[in-house]
């Protein structure tokens, strides 16, 4: 970590306009990145995080729609840039690798093909330039480059993803963002690319953000973990710190989850219940309904985000001003 | 375990693929011999296409073995050939899928997938009492009110509880055995160990016994008492869970087990990434099939197939390198 801020998003906020009424997606979320960091978000499935990714990347179409905030890339506010303006820094300064890369693929065109279009989309380079620089990245990520003219049906699970990986470092972009990229993949498969992503990134020096629900994962890999829950910010630390001492319930939650295969075996409970609709969010703390320590105060008003030791959390716990006396 | 309920042996299943000249055969899953015991969970864990999932389908009469045989009850599954004889094994053997989003239609309510399986399977149900058959095993995945969810349609439920429809259709069975291929891999992972605590839930409850295939050790470990691990078409080592996982004497298990997050672990990333993947085994040459990506590796390996041999204390692997006792690590430089 160099410490110069790369991406600067502040109190962003995206809606999806519904039949039943307009559903907060991303809440008011603060976020910054640094140079060279490899940030992890984490969250259930319907928490955000996908959406706080397109959000950034500015990928997002209607009914969603970014209604408040900024998204500050390299001195750049993405939010309020034409079409013209993202185009020259999608693939070159910011690429995206979608979830479940397995389909983002095109099936009736090669590797080859495709990595093509992107180079002829996003540069002037020759024919020759183009197939040169598809085998360097390919051969980034430890695919022969024999396959740069397979189909994707011909490439395994595993080697799909890291195709996909190399298109998004055609350009050896500044921030690389990830949503799930190993969802798909075996426990093998999923491990060997999680230590590619990081040693690419230590070779190339680009930044990460990858999202994933399974925490036990970026363990190893992240610099900084943020938790999303329901569209917000629930906390935001130091990986490490983070898995130590989790400081909200949902964190702690997410961390007990999974079993190990190490240890006493222990009856774990995961989290009972499921995330709020967001159409209709709980008053006060939108963990409350699930949590274990709920109180009254936490249906009383939408907790504070805190900092508590170099961690930002929002819970009512670590809040040692009561509501009322800081009136 | 005492009392057996399945004994595969030799169980084999080859596939032809390609046209003409460029016949070949694909070998999914070769002499493989696995037992599972009345009221016993067994995990089968492999990385994807290792043969997992042909097992599971030669188990559930989806295919016909190429050689070898199951026997449920002692009895050879070669015999069972009219409709009637697979009606009835198969409400013995039913399966859960692995996506539970596509694995139920959803034109229809929850209570039209249930009362199916109740009308095909089970005659001791009279048509009236079949909506209370239908609550009782909502009840027992814990979907309640079972009244109210038994109208919903799978569009107004959440993955989890999806899921948890697909072991109510095989409860409403009154199995034997569930074959449960990776019902828990398309959750989100604090959602994933309601469903392994609903497993364990129903084998005490109801004395079902759970073939569970998986790739996630960690979650095997968490409800198997013995797990069976496949790589590439072979059963290469099998035993009690926690002696496997403790102390595990195949390499591949060991690779395996290396792969598992674990948040508790050190952290460091030394180890190099193995990018190797499971071969496709079409027409295999004699040798061990995880010969190329073992570290261990001798020339005997490539040359003779490895048997699984008996270890003691119901462990077996299929290696020519394992040792009863754990591998001596030379101390190379």
């Amino acid at each position: 970590m160099t410490g110069d801020c790369m991406l600067d998003v502040r109190d962003l906020t995206v809606v999806y306009d519904s039949d039943r009424g307009p559903i907060v997606a991303v809440d008011h979320v603060d976020l910054d990145l640094s140079e060279r960091e490899f940030l992890a978000i984490v969250g259930e499935s319907g928490c955000g995080k996908s959406t706080l990714l397109y959000a950034i990347s500015q990928l997002l179409s209607p009914p969603a729609e970014v209604i408040g905030g900024e998204v500050i890339f390299r001195g750049a506010n993405m939010v309020s840039l034409d079409e013209g303006r993202l185009r020259s820094i999608r693939w070159r300064h910011l690429s995206v690798v979608m979830q479940s890369a397995m389909n983002a693929l095109n099936p009736v065109l090669t590797v080859a093909a495709q990595m093509r279009d992107v180079c002829r989309a996003h540069s002037s380079m020759s024919d020759a330039e183009i197939e040169a620089r598809s085998k360097e990245v390919l051969r980034l990520v430890s695919i022969d480059p024999v396959h740069l003219h397979s189909y994707p049906h011909q490439l395994s699970g595993g080697m799909r993803q890291r195709a996909m990986i190399a298109m998004a470092l055609l350009f050896t972009p500044d921030l690389v963002i990830m949503d799930e990229p190993t969802s798909a993949l075996d426990v093998v498969a999923q491990r060997s690319l999680m230590v590619q992503v990081k040693q690419l990134q230590e070779k190339l020096g680009f930044a990460v953000i990858f999202v994933t629900h399974d925490v036990s994962l970026v363990r190893h890999f992240s610099d900084r973990l943020m938790v999303m829950y329901a569209g917000q910010l629930v906390e935001l630390g130091a990986t490490r710190d983070v898995f130590e001492q989790p400081l909200h319930p949902y964190t702690r939650g997410l961390l007990e989850a999974f079993p190990s295969i190490h240890g006493p075996k222990v009856r774990l409970l995961g989290i009972p219940g499921a995330p709020p609709d967001l159409a209709r969010p709980p008053a006060g703390c939108r963990f409350a309904p699930r949590c274990p320590s709920a109180s009254e105060r936490c249906l009383a008003s939408v907790p504070r985000l805190l900092t508590v030791g170099g961690i930002r959390v929002r819970c009512v716990i670590h809040d040692q001003v009561p509501a009322e006396v800081a009136q | 375990m005492t009392d057996e309920l399945v004994r595969a042996e030799g169980l084999t299943r080859h596939f032809r693929v390609g046209k003409m000249l460029s016949r070949q055969t694909l070998h999914a899953v070769d002499d493989v011999d696995f037992t599972i015991g009345r009221g016993e969970i067994v995990a089968l864990v492999g990385e994807s296409g290792s043969g997992k999932s042909t097992i599971a389908r030669l188990l559930a009469l989806v295919y016909r073995p190429t050689s070898g045989e199951i026997f449920f009850e002692g009895r050879p599954l070669s015999r069972v050939r009219t409709r009637k004889q697979r009606l009835a094994y198969s409400s013995d053997v039913p399966m859960v899928f692995q996506d539970p989003y596509s694995s139920l239609n959803p034109a229809y309510r929850i209570s039209h997938g249930i009362g199916r399986g109740i009308a095909l399977h089970r005659r001791d149900v009279p048509r009236d009492g079949r909506r209370q058959e239908i609550e009782r095993v909502l009840d027992a995945v814990g979907l309640t009110p079972a009244g109210e969810i038994r109208r919903k349609f799978p569009y107004e439920l959440s993955g989890g509880q999806r899921q948890r429809v697909g072991f109510a259709q095989a409860l409403a069975f009154r199995p034997k055995l569930i074959i449960a291929d990776e019902p828990v891999s398309m959750l989100d992972v604090s959602i994933r160990i309601g469903l392994l605590n609903l497993m364990s839930e129903l084998r005490a409850r109801e004395g079902v016994s759970f073939l569970y295939i998986t790739h996630d050790v960690a979650s095997a470990r968490y409800i198997a008492d013995r797990v069976l691990v496949m790589y590439a078409g072979h059963l290469v080592e099998q035993g009690p869970t926690e002696d496997v996982l403790r102390d595990p004497k195949h390499p591949y298990t060991q690779l395996l087990l290396s792969a598992v997050p674990d948040p508790q672990a050190d952290l460091g990333i030394a180890d190099a990434a193995d990018i190797g993947e499971p071969p496709k085994v079409v027409d295999p040459k004699e040798g061990c099939r995880f010969q190329p990506r073992c570290p261990f590796a001798e020339a005997e390996c490539a040359a003779v197939t490895p048997l699984l041999r008996d270890l003691g204390a119901d462990r077996r692997v299929a290696c020519h390198v394992a040792e009863a006792d754990p591998p001596e690590v030379a101390a190379t430089g």
